[in-house]
């Protein structure tokens, strides 16, 4: 079966987001890090979400994961893997799984990053692929 | 303070419109407001609080009042999505409680039939200044997509299979047979529902709700307005709220809100999950049924598949009867808000009112929870228990 990808629109940026789009366009996935209780997160935020310092940094992603869960989204004018994937570093993130046979796809199967472009010039969009 | 005691349920309406091309959604609201008002006896005259949602038009209770012509004291808009109404019941007794109103109307209504929306299977786009959206709009996250992952890693955890999910919806099919208003009457069997199209791995079509107009709307009054009505006396006993979302990416899908919500109702009540004749569950799908019913307490998590399996949750032989109207699955899903309707089910089941092909023998105890929003992530819980005094 050949994939097909289908369109992707382009992501909303905003001010506490324009450091993460403008490194995807160098195809780097960025994770928050909190300098005070060293906690990872996601999404990316000027605010850490487990402690509420303000000391957020961002640290580029290994790109390697497992597929924590997914749905083949089979009632789609062209079918897509929606997935969650568990980053070597620890947060889960929402993503999508391309370049696959949707029938092989299994959780705790080992993911690598890819960019795929988004409509209209935004930015490309972090998603994976079978590793 | 435990709110046990403190207020009553005494009007409660459901629309009977399943698509209302020919109504605005105000008119929906008014018209389900006056039917939950006449249930119990009062008018709108009577009303000094008012609770509503995101499905409200315009400035929601500001909108309503003024086309309803209500003199409020009182006005609460929380918004959990379809969970909202769960909590509106709650917030009514409370405020009631505190003095801030003694007759509260909450209303709820929607039309996306008639707007013609793909509920469930287009992607949602919240607005650009939602946090999350720019984080999961593009990889075309759907209300199902959503769902089935829940459902997928339920399965990988627990061994939980398509046919213990497709058990929920014959359940709620053998119960819609007896109501004229739903949408879905035919009785189905597991191997309909699994066979039925794929449409988000490992949900099926007949394992997702269906899409409807409507509405509903409950009227929460003070014990002493309670006594002074001539209809049954159904008792707020106790009540819970939650907010579940992403923790920062620690995504944890195997459990929701209810696992907060329900344990505070459970408390508030001073009642055990095996106290309770009949329960409203939310199904927006199969699996929200089974995970909800794991959180409450009602199986040990991971051994929902085994409770709702084998006919479990039909009315007259099983042992835990749940939607006895056909739920979300069958009935209807007004505004794709399903916590409304699962109010009033319950105050049938205890008034002794629901069909009597479905009635619970001395049903004395109910319990009704909703979800809102994205089942494991990012949503809103609420958990009513109400007694029949």
């Amino acid at each position: 079966m050949t994939f097909q990808q289908r369109s992707i629109p382009a992501p909303s940026v905003d001010p506490d987001t324009e450091d993460f789009w403008a490194a995807a366009r160098n195809h780097k996935l960025l994770v928050g890090q909190c300098q005070d209780c060293g906690e990872y997160h996601y999404y990316p935020r000027h605010i850490c979400p487990h402690c509420g310092s303000s000391k957020t940094s961002l640290i580029e992603a290994s790109g390697n994961g497992t597929i924590y869960s997914f749905s083949v989204m089979r009632r789609a004018p062209i079918p897509f893997a929606i997935a969650y994937v568990s980053l070597a570093e620890g947060p889960i993130m929402m993503s999508n799984i391309v370049d696959c046979d949707f029938d092989q796809l299994a959780i705790g199967q080992a993911v690598k990053l890819v960019y795929v472009e988004s409509e209209d010039d935004g930015p490309p969009v972090a998603m994976f692929t079978p590793a | 303070m435990t709110i046990n005691g403190k207020a009553y349920i005494a009007g409660a309406f459901e629309h009977p419109t399943r698509k209302a091309v020919d109504k605005s959604l105000a008119q929906l609201h008014a018209e389900v407001a006056k039917g939950a008002l006449a249930d119990a006896g009062l008018t709108k005259d009577d009303v000094d609080g008012y609770f509503c949602a995101g499905d409200a038009p315009g400035l929601g209770a500001l909108s309503m009042a003024d086309y309803m012509g209500l003199q409020l004291r009182h006005i609460d808009t929380t918004e959990t999505g379809g969970s909202s109404y769960l909590i509106h019941v709650a917030h009514a007794a409370e405020a009631i409680a505190q003095g801030k109103c003694s007759v509260a109307l909450i209303t709820l209504a929607g039309r996306p039939k008639a707007e013609g929306m793909a509920t469930g299977t287009a992607p949602r786009n919240y607005g650009a200044s939602a946090p999350d959206v720019a984080f999961e709009f593009p990889y075309g996250s759907t209300v199902v997509n959503m769902y089935a992952m829940c459902a997928m890693r339920h399965m990988y955890e627990y061994g939980t299979t398509s046919e213990q999910l497709a058990w929920i919806k014959v359940a709620a099919s053998h119960h819609a047979q007896h109501n004229p208003s739903a949408m879905l009457r035919d009785v189905v069997t597991v191997e309909d529902v699994v066979n039925s199209p794929m449409i988000a791995d490992p949900l099926h079509r007949l394992d997702c709700c269906v899409i409807s107009d409507g509405g509903g709307a409950l009227v929460v009054v003070s014990p002493e307005i309670a006594k002074s009505l001539n209809r049954p006396l159904v008792k707020i006993r106790g009540a819970g709220e939650a907010l579940k979302h992403q923790m920062g990416g620690k995504v944890d899908l195997t459990y929701s809100a209810a696992a907060w919500s329900g344990p505070r109702a459970f408390a508030d009540a001073e009642l055990t999950p095996d106290d309770i004749k009949y329960v409203s569950i939310y199904d927006s799908f199969t699996i929200t049924v089974l995970m909800q019913l794991e959180d409450l307490g009602f199986a040990e998590k991971g051994q929902g598949g085994r409770l709702v399996a084998d006919g479990n949750l039909i009315s007259g032989s099983g042992k835990l009867p749940f939607n006895t109207d056909g739920g979300g699955l069958c009935n209807n899903h007004p505004g794709n808000r399903g916590g409304m309707t699962k109010v009033i089910e319950a105050v049938r089941q205890l008034r002794g009112e629901a069909h009597p092909a479905v009635q619970v023998a001395n049903c004395d105890l109910a319990l009704a929870h909703g979800t809102g929003g994205s089942l494991g992530t990012r949503h809103g819980a609420g958990t009513i228990i109400l007694e029949r005094e």
